[in-house]
């Protein structure tokens, strides 16, 4: 047997008994606790946020005496005044308006997008269309507002009259920042289906469209649902570009053209404005937990989806 | 019973499935046994045992023993990374790390603890000597070892393997990625190695069990039907599915 | 009928065709719009000087030192954190009811919307924790923001590094955490370092949950004094920071001065043209760091 300089190490019982002087045995630890204690601090950081956000949510309820009805279908919200209102309905109605117009915008687009890339000119339209779609996903979304501000709002001004901004101005930046997501999602679910579907329907004589139509969309639509659903979790939770653009007039809106709020709008503005423990605070904090609840809404929703696309 | 080397009525489970039925196999010093049979039978499962190597494989189950100088390297309690120090492994497919040709064979030294430049290089030479390597690679050692073609990587797998001079060999189908000449050149550095180790070696290629070892087992689902010298199994095999193996595979 | 159903493709296709490329004319648009607006603004001035919102004739200096000290800041946080969580999953999490939960955990956390992850940044970071409206502040909460993602990219890094690497090192008697560290890590570097540039330019371009951590104002700033306890150093931590994206946020919101516009046109040019190069860069940085430890390693 050789006799190198670590010879002894080579030569030594295979058995040990003394595990705890072992290098490897250290390394195997340090390795384990390490990695171990950021996955507890992954657990222990999202615990935290729905504790604290929902303890103070819950505290306009339970502590200031505001009613859970007033707050959800309450429609005036004056904070300031005597007696003071909370009706958050305007922002709730706000949210899920430009959250569902912004997807239905978007998905027609992000449907075509995604057909193009994988139907329709595969290969190349990938390639045309991929960066584009992660270059629109990299901007920032204050900008998207900034654009909003400078662009769109004009826009819908010169067209309609009034002042441009509101939900319509609101939904229509939404849907251009959510396209990026649900196109990804959306090209995913196309590109992964077997070719041998496409082929069988062509081989019977569909065309390429009928095809899409009936055989490919409908055995993705769960996949395709996915995307849209992800699209309005990012929607429903965008603060900054939406608040610039939608006017934050606490009133819910009988137009799209007139200004209005979201749960995210008022809670930007406000929050600052108001002292920590006082009701107003608490209500906004009631309203992040609205969006809270709506996060976990999202996920369960995708699950859901996703247990129905194992097909 | 203590052997030197060898199993003794090992057998290996995935979840419920018996992948290999209780095999006692000796591996005698300074010799070559080939391990053959058809796909899936278990050859490779067992090979893997040799050095707990399925214990990674979530679900499996080793019964049995595993003898070497004297310790049952299958009982409960075994320091597992130092078994795997005295037995080297190769596989199918050349494996080397993405490193340049000299880490790739100084890691495991280095790992052991073995600092200084000079003695490090002095491996490193041995090993690739050793692997029939030395004079390809000698004047660029510090390429990646990616750089190398197929059957090159595969005898620097081999000097790897070496590098922490171990006492058994494993090679997995060594050969079957590579083209005739470099397996050729593997044939011949195993016939060298063999006089300083045991070399265990699983292959499809009966031409190559017949010329390269000195024992021959063959294995059929899960199974070791008959083992012993290689040039008895293959001239006069005493059972018949051993003889139907070795007629239908050899023209 | 055949005719028809033809008709139909063609029609159908056309309009798929027009979608996909009004997509196309639509980013070209928007990037041309930013470009052309705010380029003409970018100068050495605009780029080092203090904001003058009232006067007008101030630059976006302090926000964009600001911007990018808290990129630093935070990955310096999320990159152990991230990578060891992803390592954790790929290498050791054993398939089973745990693992589940874990994931479900980061899949919640990464939708979170920021500003929530914003306000627990304040309730918790800011006030409980008492750092006030301060750069540590936003870098943990930017943290939080990240980390999900970090998870997820070192995790598929890892998964992607050919299993053969990891035998060999098992047959090499190493142990799981030097395979890990030396063995598979260098193999999945370039994925993790462009995992890594494409999550800085989100968290650069991040403004919700910044405002109520790292703050909306920047105290005056003396760019000669290094010494990071100083309390008008750059480099002290604990003071606040507005960045870039909130400055953005604010001049458009609060529009006072007269070149509020300019100013939001070339803070929002000089975000768009960073956050493009972290985008594009990654991939080829992550490829020219493979390349340099595969050859001489």
């Amino acid at each position: 047997m050789e006799q190198t300089e670590g010879g002894t190490v080579m030569n030594s019982k295979i058995k040990s008994r003394r595990p705890l002087r072992e290098k490897h045995f250290w390394e195997e630890w340090t390795g384990r606790i390490y990695t171990s204690i950021c996955v507890v601090l992954l657990i222990v950081v999202m615990f935290s946020i729905v504790y604290f956000v929902a303890s103070k949510g819950l505290s306009t309820f339970f502590k200031d005496g505001v009613s859970l009805s007033e707050f959800l279908f309450g429609k005036t919200w004056s904070p300031s005044s005597e007696p003071a209102a909370y009706g958050a309905l305007p922002f709730i109605t706000g949210s899920f308006t430009t959250t569902l117009l912004a997807a239905l915008i978007a998905s027609p687009l992000s449907l075509c997008a995604a057909l193009f890339m994988t139907e329709i000119v595969p290969g190349k339209g990938k390639k045309i269309l991929q960066p584009a779609i992660e270059l629109l996903s990299g901007i920032p979304s204050v900008v998207y507002g900034f654009i909003g501000l400078s662009v769109i709002v004009p826009l819908l001004r010169s067209i309609f009259g009034g002042a441009g901004i509101g939900i319509a101005a609101g939904c229509l930046v939404l849907s251009v920042m959510i396209l990026p997501t649900v196109t990804s999602i959306m090209a995913d679910a196309l590109s992964a289906l077997p070719k041998g579907l496409r082929e069988s329907s062509y081989a019977l004589g569909a065309t390429r469209w009928q095809t899409i139509y009936r055989v490919i969309i409908p055995t993705v639509l769960p996949a395709l649902l996915t995307g849209i659903v992800l699209g309005m979790a990012r929607a429903f939770g965008e603060a900054l570009a939406v608040q610039m653009v939608i006017g934050n007039a606490p009133h819910v809106p009988t137009s799209l053209l007139e200004s209005a709020s979201t749960l995210t709008s008022v809670i930007t503005l406000s929050m600052g404005n108001t002292t920590m423990g006082s009701v107003h605070n608490n209500a906004l904090w009631s309203m992040a937990l609205v969006l809270l609840v709506m996060t976990f809404v999202f996920v369960i929703l995708v699950r859901l989806l996703e247990r129905r696309n194992r097909v | 019973m203590a052997i030197p080397f060898g199993t003794e009525q090992l057998s290996i489970y995935y979840g419920h499935f018996q992948a290999v039925k209780q095999i006692s196999l000796a591996f005698p010093e300074a010799s070559v046994t080939a391990l053959i049979g058809p796909s899936g039978c278990g050859k490779s499962t067992f090979l893997r045992s040799l050095n707990r190597m399925n214990d990674e494989i979530s679900g499996s189950r080793t019964e049995g023993h595993i003898w070497m100088d004297g310790k049952d390297l299958n009982e409960p309690g075994t320091d597992v990374i130092k078994l795997r120090q005295k037995i080297g492994m190769v596989w199918q497919k050349p494996n080397p790390f993405h490193k340049s040709i000299y880490n790739n064979i100084a890691f495991g030294p280095r790992y052991r603890g073995i600092k200084g430049k000079k003695a490090l290089d002095e491996i490193v030479e041995k090993s690739l000597r050793r692997a029939a390597l030395w004079d390809e690679v000698k004047d660029r050692l510090n390429e990646s070892a990616l750089s190398l073609s197929g059957g090159q990587q595969q005898r620097l797998c081999i000097a790897r393997a070496l590098s922490v001079d171990p006492q058994i060999l494993l090679l997995d189908e060594p050969a079957s990625a590579l083209d005739p000449v470099s397996t050729g050149k593997v044939e011949e550095l195993i016939s060298e190695l063999k006089k300083d180790l045991r070399i265990v070696i699983v292959t499809h290629n009966m031409q190559q069990a017949a010329r390269i070892s000195d024992y021959t087992a063959y294995f059929y689902l899960g199974s070791m039907i008959e083992h012993g010298d290689t040039e008895h199994i293959f001239t006069n095999p005493d059972n018949r599915l051993t003889q139907e193996y070795i007629m239908g595979r050899f023209g | 009928m055949k005719m028809k159903a033809k008709t139909v493709d063609k029609v159908a296709t056309s309009i798929i065709v027009v979608l996909a490329l009004f997509i196309v004319v639509l980013l070209l648009g928007l990037l041309g719009f930013i470009l052309f607006r705010g380029v003409g603004q970018i100068n050495w001035h605009f780029l080092t000087s203090a904001p003058q919102l009232l006067k007008g004739g101030g630059g976006i200096g302090p926000q964009l030192f600001n911007s990018i000290f808290l990129l630093i800041l935070t990955l310096i946080i999320t990159i152990p954190l991230g990578w060891g969580g992803g390592i954790y999953m790929a290498e050791y999490a054993k398939p089973g009811k745990i693992t589940s939960f874990i994931r479900l955990v980061v899949e919640v956390l990464s939708s979170f919307p920021s500003i929530v992850i914003g306000l627990f940044g304040l309730l918790l970071i800011v006030n409980t924790f008492g750092l006030g409206f301060s750069l540590i502040s936003g870098a943990m909460a930017l943290a939080i923001f990240n980390l999900p993602l970090m998870v997820r990219t070192t995790e598929q890094a890892f998964r992607a590094v050919p299993k053969e690497q990891k035998e060999a090192g098992l047959a090499l008697g190493l142990s799981k955490w030097k395979i890990i560290t030396s063995i598979l890590l260098p193999v999945a570097l370039p994925s993790l370092i462009t995992g890594t540039i494409l999550a800085s330019g989100r968290i650069f371009g991040e403004a919700a949950a910044l405002m109520f951590t790292a703050g909306m104002s920047s105290p005056p700033l003396d760019f000669t004094d290094w010494n990071p306890t100083s309390p008008r150093s750059p480099l002290n931590p604990f003071r606040p920071a507005e960045t870039l994206a909130v400055h953005i946020w604010k001049v458009n919101s609060e529009g006072i001065g007269p070149d509020s516009k300019e100013v939001a046109a070339g803070a929002s040019a000089v975000l768009v043209i960073l956050v493009l190069a972290f985008n594009l860069s990654a991939r080829w940085i992550g490829r020219v760091v493979y390349r340099r430890m595969t050859a001489s390693k």
